[in-house]
């Protein structure tokens, strides 16, 4: 037998006509099905782009860049915001280059965000030239905080604190301090739009999320009195609705409290969301505290480490990795049902629209063009977050070890 | 030898442990203080109430219930009329809640199915487009949607004399849709009792006639012998019925509106396309992860058994897929219920929302606030004890 060696060639990657037969037209059915629904895409398609470039009137928007950013807040203490800006767009720079990654996708579509407010349409008046060349010069600070992350002394840890920092003063800065004579206090009934939503998102992730991992661990404690507070605690929340619960937060607490005791509505309205959602985080840090296998716990215990350290060193750094996915899931839907908010007279971004659209006669019969403006804000947002938590998974090699 | 142990032996051993660092004390004071600080907390501010209600004279209790109500309702499942008490206010709140939700539920699992089941189609095309569903619908905030639909759609239609006329006949204008709707005429009875029969014998006879088979192995062709009694008895009633069972009622406009046909307000027709449009996307998800869950050595051994694809279908993916999908699509299912709350922004007279209105109307802002919430609660809690005796029962058998 005269071995005959044929050389075989790799096999090719499939072409795009051998591409179409297999995933549009493998069968007659798939066929009939591909024409049908292609004819739907196109007519589909060249509706919404004939309604939207010329039959819808964007003015409602287009008008009104700062009622939908900041809602009433004084234009002459804008700077305040700046501030903030300036220091976020530093941490942006600085974040994508100390992180990378989806950090860099981050930052390019906060730069994005920026440009868009210096290209918008000029007949908006209220965003000013100036407004304009201070949003085009965060494009640099950008840069500027890439280029400063680059030395050796920054670490991931400062720019974190950072990023803490910054929040804190930012909040500071623009509720005032009324005891320095150039930053008055601004009402909160004057904040508004997406910088309420935001404050009501970020602020409720941060607060909800430690208290979560408490009533996890409340819940899943060998205590019983503290078990079952807990545990009713959790249930009741969950139980209802969250314009039950921000309803609740706005207007039944303050009658339980004594007369004195005022509480601002925006912090009420973030009270509310911070229960709301500390409830859910809390049953989703649960799932993950108990697929910590028991033998960690044990181990820990033979090493001779006490409870306190065992849950902070052992038990929660397993059980948070393995929740990530359900947790910023949960963060995305608190950060979209920030929209309830506008229930109890919190101006976010979605009754900023409404106020809009109520309080000029000439808008009327625009409310499509609103709605699908603020549906598309938050589109983008959450479509970012959740685009950013399935990189994270994959970093963190979630569900692989 | 000796010497190093009575060098240990002289270390005295103190048996108790000092109290602060007993386990078994620090457990009961820890309990103790926690329960002090909650109920201590709980009963502080239940005086503080007490106290600003005693001032403005007013009572905390549920009285002001057998009150007369006061206010219209804009659309009732009950009939309805302001002279009624405020309880009765709240047993149509409770029931055109359950109306929106039992309809979401039941349209929200056909579309979530259907948009699950397209993404996994192996056609490309197909599958991109229930992608781009689920991604549009999973992030925009509900609420949102809502206002897209009712404020964005429903307000923009036309007037009620230029209405849209889809076959049906169905009119769609401002205020809603009017649709045609079958009715039952003199003998409908007969032939609805003759249906009725149909569908109960046909179930039972598919049941023992496939308990037979699987027993005796014979073949009873359970399948064709109830879908022939399914199609028979009607037919039967029909023509008893004299032919005429049904009529239609096809709405006419008469002077400024519709009268006739069943008319949806697009106050709850926005409310339920928004809740089922929306948690379609989830329950598209939960669908394909459910799917995507059964093993693929199932599949394959189900093909070498020589099964074909109805029974591949039936006997081996879907009961397995169910185990995963159910759990979730529940809580979907909760989920629904407790956003049609959401109604109250766009002015569906549900639970919430007649709930504000008599806390407007009446005051007694807590006692009706613990009262809608209670029934929040109990629909939560009914649906999670469901929840785990079905969990429980699925639980796969370990051997």
């Amino acid at each position: 037998m005269a071995a005959t060696s044929k050389v075989v060639r790799p096999p090719q990657s499939p072409g795009a006509l051998q591409w179409l037969r297999e995933n549009l037209f493998n069968n007659l059915l798939n066929s009939l099905l591909t024409v049908i629904s292609l004819a739907v895409i196109l007519f589909t398609l060249a509706g919404a782009f004939r309604w939207v470039f010329f039959t819808a009137n964007w003015e409602p928007i287009s008008n009104n860049p700062l009622l939908y950013l900041v809602g009433q807040y004084p234009r002459d203490d804008l700077w305040r915001l700046g501030v903030g800006l300036v220091l976020s767009s530093f941490l942006f720079g600085g974040s994508w280059r100390v992180w990378g990654g989806v950090l860099r996708t981050l930052a390019f579509t906060y730069a994005l965000f920026l440009l868009a407010g210096v290209l918008w349409p000029l007949q908006a008046e209220t965003l000013t030239l100036t407004m304009r060349a201070f949003l085009l010069a965060n494009l640099v600070v950008i840069y500027l905080g890439f280029a400063f992350a680059g030395f050796k002394f920054v670490r991931p840890l400062s720019v974190l604190f950072g990023w803490v920092f910054t929040l804190i003063i930012t909040l500071v800065l623009l509720h005032g301090i009324s005891s320095v004579a150039f930053l008055p206090d601004v009402s909160t009934g004057l904040w508004g739009g997406i910088m309420v939503t935001l404050i009501l998102a970020i602020g409720g992730i941060t607060l909800s999320f430690p208290i979560g991992v408490l009533l996890a661990l409340g819940r899943r404690s060998s205590l019983p009195v503290v078990t079952i507070f807990s545990t009713a605690f959790i249930e009741v929340i969950r139980g209802v609705p969250l314009i039950g619960i921000l309803f609740l937060s706005s207007i039944i607490v303050p009658l339980f409290l004594p007369p004195e005791v005022r509480i601002d509505r925006l912090l009420r309205a973030l009270l509310g969301m911070t229960l709301f959602s500390a409830a859910y985080t809390a049953e989703n840090v649960r799932g993950g505290l108990a697929a910590v296998p028991p033998g960690q716990v044990e181990a820990a215990k033979a090493i001779g480490l006490n409870n306190f350290q065992i849950t902070i060193l052992i038990v929660l750094p397993q059980a948070l990795r393995a929740v990530i996915p359900p947790i910023v899931g949960q963060f995305i839907s608190l950060f979209k049902d920030t929209t309830l908010a506008s229930g109890v007279a919190v101006l976010e971004l979605l009754s900023v629209g409404r106020s809009i659209l109520q309080a000029n006669p000439q808008y009327i019969g625009l409310q499509t063009e609103v709605y699908l403006f603020i549906a598309a804000v938050f589109w983008i947002l959450s479509y970012l977050m959740s685009y950013a938590s399935q990189r994270l998974e994959v970093a963190l090699g979630v569900g692989q070890r | 030898m000796t010497s190093r142990h009575s060098g240990i032996n002289q270390v005295q051993f103190r048996s108790e442990i000092p109290f602060w660092r007993d386990e078994r004390v620090l457990r009961i004071a820890a309990q103790v203080i926690s329960a002090i600080l909650i109920i201590g907390f709980i009963i502080w501010s239940v005086d503080n109430v007490i106290k600003a209600t005693a001032q403005r004279g007013l009572s905390l209790g549920f009285g002001f219930l057998n009150e007369s109500a006061g206010f219209p309702i804009g659309e009732t499942p009950i009939p309805y009329d302001p002279s009624r008490s405020f309880a009765y206010a709240f047993v149509v709140g409770v029931l055109s809640t359950l109306k929106v939700a039992i309809l979401g539920v039941v349209f929200t699992t056909l579309l979530g199915t259907l948009v699950g089941l397209m993404r996994l189609s192996s056609n490309w095309l197909i599958s991109r487009i229930a992608l781009a569903y689920v991604e549009i619908h999973r992030n925009i905030p509900l609420l949102v949607l809502l206002f897209l639909w009712y404020r964005g759609v429903f307000l923009k239609f036309p007037r009620v004399q230029e209405s849209i006329t889809w076959p049906g006949p169905i009119f769609i204008n401002q205020r809603g849709l009017y649709m045609t709707w079958p009715r039952l005429t003199s003998t409908g009875t007969i032939f609805l009792t003759a249906s009725t029969a149909g569908i109960l014998l046909a179930i039972i006879a598919f049941i023992w006639l496939r308990k037979v088979r699987e027993v005796t192995g014979r073949p009873t062709y359970f399948g064709l012998t109830s879908l022939a009694i399914l199609i028979l008895f009607p037919l039967v009633g029909w023509f008893l019925a004299g032919g005429n069972p049904i009529t239609f009622d096809i709405p006419q406009l008469s002077g400024f509106n519709f009268q006739g046909g069943v008319h949806l307000t697009p106050e709850f027709t926005a409310l339920l396309i928004g809740l089922v449009t929306y948690t379609a996307g989830f329950i598209a998800e939960v669908v394909r992860a459910g799917i995507q869950a059964v093993n693929r050595g199932q599949l394959e051994a189900a093909r070498a058994l020589g099964l074909n694809y109805s029974q591949l279908l039936g006997l081996v993916i879907i009961p397995q897929a169910l185990r995963v999908i159910i759990p979730p699509l529940i809580s979907q299912y909760l989920n629904l219920t407790k956003n049609s709350s959401l109604a109250f922004f766009i002015g569906y007279p549900e639970l919430f929302f007649i709930g504000k209105t008599t806390i407007n109307q009446a005051g007694r802002a807590i006692q009706v606030f613990v009262l809608v919430m209670l029934v929040y609660l109990i629909i939560s809690l009914l649906t999670s004890m469901i929840l785990n005796t079905y969990n429980r029962r699925i639980q796969f058998i370990e051997r």
